[in-house]
């Protein structure tokens, strides 16, 4: 049985401890770049070299994504993009510190997208505006978590590869989004398929003096409430040593089926947050087809953050910067915008690289968690059958 | 009337089938050689969006299909290098990896094509088809069975090939092995890594003539994410066909007619939502997983990198 991969104990544990402190401390600051610096770097390097191969200028690309993500008020907007990032990015962090792959983030979303622009017109103009709201934003969460109820039962009780089952379940979400848009929330005034516009004032307020809408608060409290859960509670443990050892979890007496489960609809939650936050704050319609596609983006960093919630912030933010200076930089430089996705994979592969290259001279802990590569077989059955042979 | 109605929709019905399934086909067969050798292919869609791309691209210069086909073939592979270097050879995460080729294909095609051809979607013409004499004048299912384009056939006789290497030859006793206790193929002195290196290098070159049917015979031009999750179907059937090449056929075509099932019902004179018809294929996938969900098999040693002595 390969199954678990011998890990580098916690960092700094593997430095004598004669040599000192500044020497650990130092070597932490050099672990923590070159794990999580470099990939970025070496990417956006990478990234130069393709602009270069296509005929473009990388440095008016990039300096264009400063430009179009930052300067002149436009970090405000980036902000705001982080807010769906963000709430998407913590929403993977639960599933994958338990091993579990939810790759059906883009239905999860655009069906909560789909029924907060289909129910925020009515609701907004019956309730007080701050009830409305939140009521949208449970209703987003819960569509979200509905959606993840067929893969989560599927993984609990048959232990069917979540991989395949919540990408199904993705398209068959972005069908089912679609069908809504236009069908029953149709806006009836118009001829293209999308919903009835929310007005300005019945969405998001904004924080005083800015641009940037209370769902960028809403994003942050929740990083701080999951961070919370995932490191000072029994059940964020729980998912921790089933993401480690699905056997050690079964012997601690983890009823796998249920932290599984309850995983999921954690995660499909958030992801269905992610959603009120984008529609309620920034669009305030949504129209058919229309896919963001933000989940794809933010796997690396969830990754590069080592599935640390309050890790994942700043990453998150850097994306938004370039996400938004990228709309202005690939249209400048005649690109699809795609082109960020290139981007985004390249940050990918980097990251494994440099994962290997630490695991051959330990560079302390990896990314990933020991039993990360079960995950695709059925977890703890085939375990405990190579058990009891 | 009625009988009218139903032939057409039948004829419909089948070659739509065919068209849909056999690109799913080639990507599906690809899937199941190098999970049999213990490589996972997430990056399967991505493969297939750069075989469609070069396979245009090949096709529009070159100005015949076979070029396109060849040129599909080596961008396929060429995408696959990525998985056979980095998970094969240096035993790096198979889904990370998978992901990454996903996304950088979908990234980079649309990039291209973008550069390329700005908005304008050029067309090719219809493919050269051989017909088979006599059997390709049985009604119905005749035109749209035996009168297809020379890459079809081959795709079925390349089902056939390798039903009969995993069964009978050396090199399928290899590739399972690798799949199934890659340690025992080590003891027996075959290199793991290159048995395994070997099929998703294969996979690569069938997933991009897949991707390269999309775009030359089935669409006739190329749009960025024309796959629209055709890679991932791709690895669903080759899990439900449990390693079994002739299941991957039939496997291919069921999804290729509920592919299909749109146009058919259109051309039968009933008006059913898009949306609807392309959900279809992914309901039939769950609802498969769900009755079969304790029976869809995968080798023990899948998505697991080889390293000599571990435990």
């Amino acid at each position: 049985m390969t199954d678990v991969t011998t890990e580098a104990p916690v960092p700094g544990a593997r430095i004598p401890a004669e040599r000192g402190t500044s020497t650990r401390l130092a070597a932490n600051v050099l672990d923590v770049f070159v794990r999580s610096i470099v990939p970025v770097l070496l990417a956006l390097v990478a990234g130069a070299i393709l602009l270069l191969a296509l005929g473009r200028n990388p440095l008016t690309f990039y300096g264009d994504i400063w430009k179009g993500g930052i300067e002149l008020g436009a970090w405000q907007d980036s902000l705001m993009r982080a807010a769906p990032l963000l709430l998407i990015a913590i929403g993977l962090t639960v599933v994958f510190r338990a091993n579990i792959w939810n790759l059906g983030y883009d239905g999860q979303f655009l069906l909560g997208a789909a029924l907060i622009s289909g129910l925020g017109p009515w609701i907004v103009t019956r309730e007080p505006l701050w009830f409305a709201l939140t009521v949208l934003f449970l209703v987003a969460g819960a569509a979200g978590a509905a959606w993840t109820i067929v893969p989560a039962a599927l993984k609990a009780y048959y232990g069917t590869n979540e991989i395949i089952t919540t990408l199904m379940m993705s398209f068959i979400g972005v069908g089912v989004a679609n069908i809504l848009i236009k069908g029953p929330f149709q806006d009836p005034t118009v001829n293209i398929p999308e919903t009835r516009v929310l007005p300005l004032d019945k969405m998001l307020p904004s924080i005083p003096g800015t641009r940037v809408h209370v769902g960028v608060l809403v994003a942050f409290a929740a990083v701080i409430v999951v961070h919370f859960v995932l490191t000072r509670t029994s059940f964020g443990l729980r998912l921790q040593v089933l993401g480690a050892n699905p056997r050690a979890a079964r012997h601690m007496g983890v009823k796998l089926p249920r932290v599984i489960v309850m995983s999921f609809l954690v995660s499909g939650f958030l992801i269905g947050m992610a959603a009120a936050a984008d529609i309620l704050g920034i669009w305030g319609y949504v129209r058919s087809n229309w896919n963001p596609a933000y989940g794809d983006t933010v796997i690396p960093f969830v990754f590069l953050a080592r599935l640390n919630v309050l890790a994942l912030v700043p990453y998150v933010l850097f994306y938004a910067v370039l996400s938004t200076g990228g709309d202005l930089a690939t249209e400048h430089a005649n690109l699809t915008t795609d082109f960020l996705l290139v981007l985004v994979a390249l940050i990918l592969i980097f990251m494994t690289l440099i994962e290997y290259f630490g695991r051959r001279r330990a560079l302390g802990t990896s990314y990933l968690t020991p039993g990360l590569r079960q995950s695709l077989r059925v977890p703890w059955r085939t375990t405990s059958k190579a058990a009891a042979e | 009337m009625s009988e009218v109605l139903t032939r057409t929709f039948m004829t419909a019905l089948v070659s739509g089938g065919i068209l849909a399934g056999v690109p799913l086909m080639f990507t599906a067969l690809g899937e199941t050689i190098s999970e049999r050798a213990g490589v996972l292919n997430i990056g399967l869609e991505g493969m297939m969006l750069v075989g469609a791309y070069v396979g245009f691209v090949g096709a529009y210069y070159g100005h015949t299909v076979y070029i396109g086909f060849l040129t599909g073939l080596l961008g396929g592979a060429i995408a696959s290098l990525f998985m056979v270097v980095l998970c094969v050879r240096l035993g790096l995460d198979q889904i990370v990896i998978g992901i990454a080729i996903t996304l950088a294909g979908e990234g980079i095609t649309s990039v291209l094509q973008g550069a390329q051809f700005g908005t304008t979607y050029p067309r090719l013409g219809a493919p050269p088809t051989v017909a088979i004499p006599l059997l390709s004048r049985i009604p119905v299912i005749g035109p749209s069975l035996f009168d297809q384009p020379l890459i079809v056939y081959l795709g079925f006789t390349l089902v056939g090939v390798v039903a009969w290497i995993f069964r009978r030859t050396n090199i399928g006793l290899n590739l399972r092995a690798a799949g199934e206790k890659p340690e025992a193929l080590d003891a027996a002195g075959v290199s793991v890594v290159a048995t395994r290196s070997w099929a998703a290098l294969v996979t690569g070159c069938c997933a991009g003539v897949g991707g390269a049917y999309l775009s030359i015979v089935g669409a006739g031009t190329f749009t960025p994410f024309m796959t629209q999750g055709q890679g991932f179907m791709a690895i669903v059937i080759a899990m439900l066909a449990r390693g079994k090449p002739l299941w991957v056929v039939f496997g291919s075509f069921l999804f290729g007619i509920c592919l299909s099932i749109a146009t058919a019902l259109q051309l039968a004179g009933i008006d059913v939502s898009v949306d609807v018809v392309n959900m279809l294929p992914f309901i039939a996938i769950i609802v498969a997983l769900m009755v079969f969900a304790r029976r869809s098999y995968l080798p023990p040693a899948l998505a697991l990198p080889y390293v000599r002595g571990a435990r």
